[in-house]
């Protein structure tokens, strides 16, 4: 979570029995009076690993929230709107239009409609990272995302890698659970090291472990370990880019954009610079899906 | 004149020694952490098991993963000529040949001669070979050996989604916390390995008769699923996992 | 749009690419697809499109190299017959 969100007083939901997990966490803007709005959209993205909400009056981020996404799709939507809406006084009836997201889309109940996260991504992308973000690189729980888009946020090229765990956070906790390292530390310790070690050979997450366990038995230290994770997992999103022709400005977003170990070595490859932004890298899939929510509702009430 | 095959895949290394086209011995050593000392351990097991020396075999060829950095070997072919080139001399109908061992899946065509006309790989994925069936029985918490006969005592179809072994893994765990039978989630598993096996088997054009060959041959379940999805008749040689050192034995001679 | 639908694994990539702006959504590709692979409708990507257009179905997306491998042996390739359908040229493959 950004500075700015701590500096807000952003609540957390202390999670002791999950200390390693990341923390779940809400936001809300109380300079914004939303009873004065004319529109309210929200926008909710159910990942495979986390979701989010985000509500959007008259188009400027009012609240938000993050957390993991439970076995019933419905029920992490309900929670999530829910926790967002939690202490501004507003309820459902309230919002105007929501547009749910990601893999769980279909399953929002209380939305008009469902975008696919490539859209969302490169909608929220643009508003996050500004107009001159030409390429977009999400790494996820369960999928990585390449878009590129115009100067409006439209898509131009995208593709979705959701087939293989190989440059997915979940290829990374397998990693950190081989290790025993919190997920957390893994990029910091994969930085560590004094030089950098040929990246793990194997693609295959299942053979990338056997390879990694090989190099643990021949000595090598979990920081050197990783680091050969890391570049392996640097390249191949490197090569996913390469297919939509990476254009500047560039940005990365999702869970594993957090990550130091990985990103330091995306830019390295590629020889630019992630852009940063003041909001969550994690809510842009939402903040996409309330900025069409907020477009359709415009257009609902002109027809 | 007697000749050695010695075939190192990534889990086992399996030697077999040949006279006159008639198997002597054969020899099958876990490849564990030392390739080499394994390989040299798996050559004297079968020299002992012919109560041979090892001057008396006129050459040693070596296939599999491991062929290039075989310590005693005087030639080598590629898996996919001695798979061929096995499967044809076990059963000489037999054109093609699907071999399927712990972290690789090929489909061949050949004709009469076990000679080669075309192949199909499935490699660097765990998907596609036995590995893919390994982490799932791990999933189920069932033995690889107990998957296969579980699986045949399945009474439905269930589909699988995921094609990653790591996302199919939590797939596994779903479908348990949701109840479904395990003989069933051991179906989907074989019946999914299947699937893409079958795919490079039309790739390759599928030509009968068809043998299964390999350590993934070995799995009952495996042939079913097999038989179900090309709705023929399969051939499984009754040791499979020795036909690829078998067919480099022969390539010697 | 250059929708690349498919995916990457450690054995390679296998990715069909849709130009959306070449695409008109009249479904040639359909039938003559034997692994059923295509589909015509509302642009999942683009909200705001109002033709239809083709894509690869859910099912499909995460097998290609398997559902396509009958159309591609190694030798003796005959043109694949999506490709050949698309009168528009908005159909390419990765591999």
């Amino acid at each position: 979570m950004s500075d700015k969100m701590e500096d807000a007083g952003v609540g957390t939901k202390a999670c002791a029995e999950e200390f390693w997990r990341w923390k779940e966490y809400r936001h809300h803007d109380e300079s914004i009076d939303w009873r004065d709005a004319q529109i309210v959209s929200a926008g909710i993205d159910i990942g495979s690993v986390s979701s989010q909400a985000v509500i959007l009056v008259d188009s400027k981020l009012f609240a938000f929230s993050n957390q993991r996404t439970g076995f019933d799709s419905p029920e992490s939507a309900n929670k999530a709107i829910n926790w967002a809406m939690e202490g501004t006084g507003m309820t459902l009836d309230d919002i105007h239009y929501t547009v749910g997201t990601g893999y769980g889309r279909v399953n929002v109940p209380f939305a008009q409609k469902a975008i696919t996260e490539i859209a969302c991504h490169a909608r929220g992308g643009n508003l996050m990272y500004g107009p001159t973000v030409r390429t977009i690189l999400d790494m996820g729980g369960q999928d990585c995302k390449a878009i590129r888009c115009d100067q409006r946020g439209k898509v131009e090229a995208f593709l979705m890698n959701d087939k293989c765990a190989a440059g997915t956070g979940r290829g990374m906790e397998v990693f950190a659970d081989l290790l025993s390292v919190p997920i957390q530390d893994v990029g910091e310790l994969s930085l560590s090291v004094e030089q950098e070690p040929d990246p793990v050979s194997s693609t295959c997450v299942v053979f990338a472990k056997s390879e990694a366990s090989a190099l643990l038995r021949e000595g090598w230290p979990k920081n050197k370990v990783l680091a050969a994770y890391c570049a392996a997992m640097a390249h191949r999103v490197v090569t996913l880019l390469e297919r939509i022709e990476v254009e500047k400005d560039f940005a990365i977003t999702g869970g594993i954009g957090k990550n130091a170990g990985v990103v330091k070595r995306i830019e390295m490859e590629l020889g630019l610079t992630a852009l940063q932004t003041r909001y969550d890298s994690q809510i842009a899939g939402a903040l996409g899906a309330a900025l069409f929510a907020n477009a359709l509702e415009g257009k609902r009430r002109k027809s | 004149m007697i000749t050695g095959g010695i075939d190192i895949g990534a889990k086992t290394i399996k030697v077999v020694l040949v006279e006159e086209g008639k198997i002597l011995a054969k020899s099958l050593v876990p490849a564990g952490l030392d390739t080499d000392a394994a390989t040299n351990q798996a050559v004297e097991d079968a020299l002992s098991a012919a109560n041979l020396k090892k001057d008396a075999v006129a050459r040693f060829i070596a296939t599999g993963t491991g062929r290039k950095t075989c310590p005693v070997t005087d030639n080598e072919v590629t898996e996919v000529s001695a798979a061929a080139n096995g499967a044809v001399h076990v059963f000489p109908n037999c054109r093609t040949v699907v071999d399927v061992g712990a972290e690789e899946g090929r489909t061949i065509r050949c004709n009469e001669e076990g000679k080669v006309i075309d192949f199909a790989f499935n490699e660097k994925c765990a998907a596609g070979a036995g590995t893919f069936a390994e982490g799932m029985a791990r999933a189920l918490e069932v033995s690889l050996e107990e998957l296969g006969p579980m699986s045949l005592r399945s009474n439905e179809a269930v589909p699988m989604n995921a094609q990653c072994a790591v996302f199919a893994e939590s797939e596994v765990v779903t479908l348990i916390h949701n109840k479904t039978p395990r003989e069933d989630i051991a179906r989907a598993v074989l019946d999914a390995v299947a699937s893409r096996i079958i795919s490079m088997v039309r790739k390759v054009g599928f030509a009968p008769d068809i043998a299964l060959i390999g350590g993934v041959a070995l799995n009952p379940g495996f042939i079913a699923a097999m038989k179900r999805g090309l709705e023929t008749e399969v051939l499984v040689p009754e040791e499979p996992e020795y036909v690829g050192a078998l067919g480099a034995a022969l390539s010697g001679i | 749009m250059i929708a690349n639908y498919g995916y990457k694994d450690g054995s390679g990539d296998f990715f069909i690419a849709v130009d959306t702006d070449k695409c008109d959504g009249c479904g040639d590709c359909i039938p003559v697809c034997p692994g059923k692979v295509f589909a015509v409708g509302e642009d999942p990507h683009d909200p705001l499109r109002e033709e239809p257009v083709v894509t690869v179905v859910d099912e499909q997306r995460r097998k290609l190299k398997y559902t396509c491998s009958p159309c591609k042996p190694d030798r003796d390739r005959a043109p694949l017959p999506c490709v050949q359908a698309c009168e528009p040229l908005a159909l390419t493959h990765s591999w």
